[in-house]
This record gives structure tokens, C-alpha cells and sequence, in this order.
């Protein structure tokens, strides 16, 4: 028997470096490999990040380039607050990597629509798919140009030798940047221009990505959804994030679900559970 | 073909393996999709008569020998379990649902079963033993004849009152070197059957960078491959004690494991850490190696076998 196989103590790991995106946004670098302990995660999974004597919290994977990986977390609540108070050289926990993740081959044409943070997923994803040689359209949304995470590196991935391959679509609420409006209605547009695109892999809100995975059916092309619950355990025992009315569970049958698959889960983009089970409105 | 079919406290079960409360318990839609797994009946995660937060992350951990959890019963109360009961009655019921309730003082065990009684589970569980509570309410009433007794007698006189024939079963601690007696002492209370064992300890891991207890809680209930041989001596100690019917619960993940429980006096088999080592379609699994072993033995149905150690 494979001894570490079942092992689910947090790997303890010092934080490389901190880039702060915004006020309220940090990326956390760790190195991916050392002594013993490897990461070894696929774009759309997350690992569950142990702060030592104060909680345990899911993050989705930003970046993990087999070297470094990256966890871009916004300063969001109690355990958040603590984790920002951390410096370069201090330790947390690292269990995972856990859950499904996006499926793409050489050759696709991807649609990357993110909403919000869902942003640093997406941009795992397109690092890696770019690599594979797939054709990128990143659809980035946020309410203004400010919030548009992960802008500048997503542009930086679609120069150089990967020129023309990822092409970056800023859409704000605003206009500030781009597109004026939502990106669920430039994606529209864009899957009537543009045949060639078919796969559509979102990251966001539940409400885009439902919009999201529903063009996806409109338009005859395969969708890939993300769907974030409130997590306990993170390897499918507690049961916190099963979903209504299939029973799957978010952290190990998910988080990466066929969008198809996903529209006919009863609770996917109306409501989820808060840390006791009660079920709340998105 | 072996009769895996039980009747516990006169209950129907297709196969005597059941979902333990705690695991994958808190949702219908989760427990329905333990039965399409192949269990032969769920327990719901610990209720309570007005919630409970439980604990802050890390709540549980493992390795290959052991798991560790401290989620601290978290629910959210009689509301939500009437939801429950009615999402997992739709349309009908695919198995039998044990209602696990819990209690912080022995009184609010009254109005927690008669508010259980409404919503007609099959079996009413009585956890009186969770160790992860300790810090908050002391000592689990498990580990106290007199406390286990009269939790049993609370329930009990509830159910007579309403004339209720829903089976009453006390989830019983090993932490105590008398799991026998107090079984005993809520047998003349008047408890139809048992579910040993709870968790065992509390136990606790410690991070060596930091030098800080890993669950939050600091300790938690240990459940897994290690505490199978401790549950077997109980679930003995109670059957040898009383001859009542007992869901053997503790470290089986193999349907061997689950013939030697029954072997110790159980009648039916409670699975929950399992999920961690098998994944949920263990328990299909497991009912399928239950049937081999008695294929292969020549044991046509399970009854010949339950408490049949010499």
C-alpha cells in the first residue's frame, strides 16, 4: 500500500512570495515541489489551505507550472483577515490537490468566460491550454476596469510565442473597459461569429455560468461549469457541499462539471447551503 | 443466493449496511444518492432541536491507518430535518432513515423526539456519545450509566406517550470500560436496540512545524481502519449484555469486516469513514463481498450467523 496514499495532513509550506493584485487581493506563491511532497494539480482544482490555529478554507489553483503554484484570495471574511496579516517566510497548510478539473485538447478553441475572481482559475487554464496548443479567447467580466483580475498576465500569455493564440476580451459593467455590458452577451455574439469556438469553460458567478452553460446548449457547444460550495472536509466525507437534487458532491464530483450535467441540478444558480446546511438564495 | 435482507427492531433492510451518522448526512438528495450506492439504509447527521455551529476548519484528517474528525455536530435544527425528511420521502422512500438526534442537556431530549416523531423516521438514533463535544457539555451522557439511562427513559416515555412504534436505539461510546452495563441500564430504560460505537478517544494530531494541534477543536472522534478490532470487542460486550439488535459500527471498510461484526452480535452494519477510503460506491461493493463470503461459507442468510462467535 501506497503509505501516503491515504494521508490527508496538511503538507506544511512557506509562503514564497506575496503579489497583491489590489487592497483586498493577494496572490500567495508556493513552490509546487519539495522534499517528499509534490502538488501535481490539473487546471480547475483547488487545495484546502490550513491557517494554522485559526481555520481551514478552500482555494481554487491560480497557477501550477510544476515549479511554483499560485493562490489568488480576496480578503473576504474572518480567515481571510487572518491569512492577510501573514508575511513572506511564514507557514500554512497545503492538503489537496482535490476535485474535478476542465477538460481541453490540442486543437480546441476555448472560451474562457470569467466572472470576477473566477479570473485566476481561467488563467491556469489558459496557461496550460495555450502550451497544448489550443486557441484562447479569454472573456473577462467585472464591474469596472479595476477589477479586472489577472488582466495584464493573460495579455502578457497572448504575446511572444503564443501570439494570436490568446486573445484577451475585457467586458465591464461600466465601460470603463471594453465591451459595455455583460460578458454572458458577448460571449452570445461571440459564438454566432465565430464557429470555430467549441468549448466554453467559465469560472464566476453561478448566475453567469448557468447564463453561460445554457449557450452553451443554444449554440451547440460542450460547456464546463465550477461550481463552489461550503466545504468541510474537501475529499467528499462530510457532505457539507452536496448538491440538490443528484447528491453529488462539489469538492470530489465537482468542482468541475460538464455544463449540460450542470443545468440539471435543481440548486445551480438559485441557491447553495450555508456552514450548517440551511439553504441560501445566490 | 444468501438472503442478505435484515430486520432490525422490525425494520426491513435490503442489506444490513447502513450510512453512520455524520458522513454525507446533510442533505436528502446526499443520502439518496448513498442508497443508489448500494447501502441498505442512511442515518441523517446528528440533529438538533435548535442547531448547533459545530466547529472551525481543520475538521477532519487522515491517514491510511486512522481518520480523525471534530465537524462538532453542526445543523441546523428541526426545520431544515423537516425539509430533509420530506425531500428523501419523495416520492417514496428507497430505504429506511435512522433520525440521529442530539441533545446538549438530557431534558431537550422530550421535545426533540416528539418534534422527531412528526417527521416518521424509521428508527430513532439517541447520540449520547459524541466526543467532540466534550469541552462544550462534558462528559458524553454515554459514559455514564445513569445519564444513559435516563436519556433512553426520556425518549422512551415520549414515544409511549404518543403511542409511537418508531424503534428507539442508543448510540453508544467506547470510551468507557463498561459499555456492557450501560447498554444494560438503557436496555431496562427501555431502548429497543443500539448503534456501537461512536468514535473513539477523542484523539489528536499535532503539526510538528508549527507545534499546534491540527483540528481546530485541537481533538477529535478517531474513526477508521484502527478502531475496527475496539469495536468489535463492544459491539460483543453489548450483544453478550442485552441480545437486543445492534447497528456494529466502527473501522469497516470490507465486507469481511462487516461479517465479523455481525459475528460479534451485530445485526446490521454501519459504514461512514468508509467513503474516505472506498468512496461512496463502497458500499455496493461491500454488500457484493458480504454475498461472496456467504456464498463461499454456505451461509444462506445472515441470522444464522449474527453473535455466532464461540
Amino acid at each position: 500500500m501506497n503509505i501516503k496514499k491515504f494521508n490527508t495532513i496538511p503538507e506544511m509550506l512557506p509562503i514564497k512570495a506575496i503579489v497583491k493584485e489590489t487592497d483586498t487581493i493577494w496572490t500567495f506563491v508556493f513552490d509546487a515541489k519539495v522534499d517528499g511532497w509534490e502538488l501535481g494539480s490539473k487546471p480547475g482544482q483547488f487545495v484546502m489551505m490550513w491557517i494554522p490555529g485559526f481555520d481551514e478554507k478552500p482555494f481554487s489553483i491560480a497557477r501550477d507550472d510544476g515549479k511554483e503554484f499560485w493562490l489568488t484570495i480576496a480578503k473576504v471574511g474572518p480567515a481571510t483577515e487572518k491569512l492577510f496579516t501573514f508575511k513572506v517566510g511564514q507557514y500554512v497548510g497545503i492538503r489537496g490537490p482535490y476535485g474535478t478539473s476542465y477538460t481541453f485538447k490540442k486543437g480546441d478553441h476555448l472560451a474562457l468566460l470569467a466572472g470576477g475572481y473566477g479570473a485566476a482559475p481561467l488563467y491556469n487554464v489558459a496557461l496550460h491550454a495555450a502550451k497544448l496548443g489550443c486557441k484562447i479567447e479569454f472573456i473577462a467580466g467585472a464591474r469596472n476596469k479595476d477589477l479586472l483580475l489577472y488582466r495584464e498576465r493573460v495579455k502578457k500569455l497572448g504575446g511572444g510565442k503564443m501570439a494570436g493564440k490568446v486573445k484577451y476580451h475585457a467586458c465591464t459593467n461600466d465601460g470603463s473597459e471594453g465591451f459595455a455590458g455583460f460578458n454572458t452577451v458577448y460571449l452570445e455574439e461571440l459564438l454566432k461569429k465565430d464557429k470555430t469556438i467549441n468549448k466554453i469553460l467559465t469560472c464566476g458567478p453561478e448566475v453567469m455560468m448557468k447564463k453561460a452553460a445554457e449557450l452553451g446548449v443554444k449554440y451547440k457547444r460542450e460547456s464546463q461549469v465550477s461550481i463552489e460550495r461550503y466545504m468541510k472536509c474537501g475529499f467528499g466525507v462530510c457532505g457539507q457541499c452536496c448538491i440538490d437534487d443528484t447528491g453529488l458532491r462539489a469538492c470530489k464530483d465537482g468542482t468541475i462539471f460538464d455544463g449540460k450535467t450542470a443545468l440539471k441540478f435543481k440548486e445551480f444558480g438559485i441557491y447553495h447551503r450555508d456552514s450548517v446546511g440551511m439553504k441560501k438564495a445566490w | 443466493m444468501t438472503n442478505l435482507k435484515v430486520k432490525f427492531c422490525g425494520v426491513e433492510f435490503k442489506n444490513p449496511t447502513v450510512l453512520a451518522s455524520g458522513v454525507l448526512g446533510v442533505t436528502a438528495a446526499s443520502l439518496k444518492n448513498v442508497i443508489r450506492n448500494g447501502a441498505g439504509g442512511v442515518t441523517t447527521k446528528s440533529i438538533w432541536l435548535n442547531g448547533n455551529q459545530g466547529h472551525k476548519n481543520p475538521t477532519m484528517l487522515g491517514t491510511e491507518h486512522y481518520f480523525l474528525n471534530a465537524v462538532g455536530l453542526s445543523d441546523a435544527g428541526i426545520e431544515k430535518a423537516k425539509d430533509l425528511f420530506t425531500e428523501y420521502s419523495k416520492p417514496k422512500r428507497l430505504a429506511p432513515i435512522i433520525a440521529s438526534v442530539v441533545a446538549n442537556k438530557i431534558d431537550e431530549f422530550e421535545d426533540l423526539t416528539r418534534a422527531i416523531v412528526e417527521l416518521d423516521p424509521d428508527v430513532i438514533e439517541v447520540n449520547i456519545s459524541c466526543p467532540n463535544v466534550e469541552d462544550k457539555f462534558g462528559i458524553p451522557f454515554a459514559c455514564d450509566p445513569m445519564q444513559a439511562a435516563h436519556a433512553t427513559k426520556i425518549a422512551r416515555k415520549v414515544l409511549n406517550g404518543l403511542k409511537s412504534k418508531i424503534p428507539l436505539i442508543v448510540k453508544l461510546s467506547p470510551n468507557t470500560p463498561m459499555i456492557g452495563r450501560i447498554a444494560m441500564a438503557c436496555a431496562e430504560a427501555g431502548a429497543d436496540g443500539f448503534c456501537a460505537i461512536n468514535t473513539v478517544g477523542p484523539g489528536m494530531a499535532i503539526d510538528l512545524k508549527t507545534r499546534l494541534p491540527i483540528l481546530a477543536n485541537r481533538v477529535g472522534g478517531v474513526s477508521g481502519p484502527a478502531i475496527k478490532p475496539i469495536a468489535i470487542k463492544c459491539v460483543n460486550d453489548v450483544w453478550k449484555a442485552t441480545k437486543l439488535p445492534i447497528i456494529g459500527t466502527g473501522g469497516v471498510m470490507t465486507g469481511e469486516d462487516a461479517i465479523e461484526m455481525i459475528m460479534a452480535g451485530a445485526t446490521l452494519v454501519g459504514i461512514g469513514t468508509m467513503v474516505y477510503y472506498r468512496d461512496v460506491s463502497g458500499f455496493g461493493e461491500i454488500v457484493k463481498e458480504m454475498d461472496a463470503w456467504c456464498k463461499k461459507n454456505g451461509v444462506k442468510d445472515l441470522k444464522e450467523i449474527i453473535g455466532c462467535i464461540k
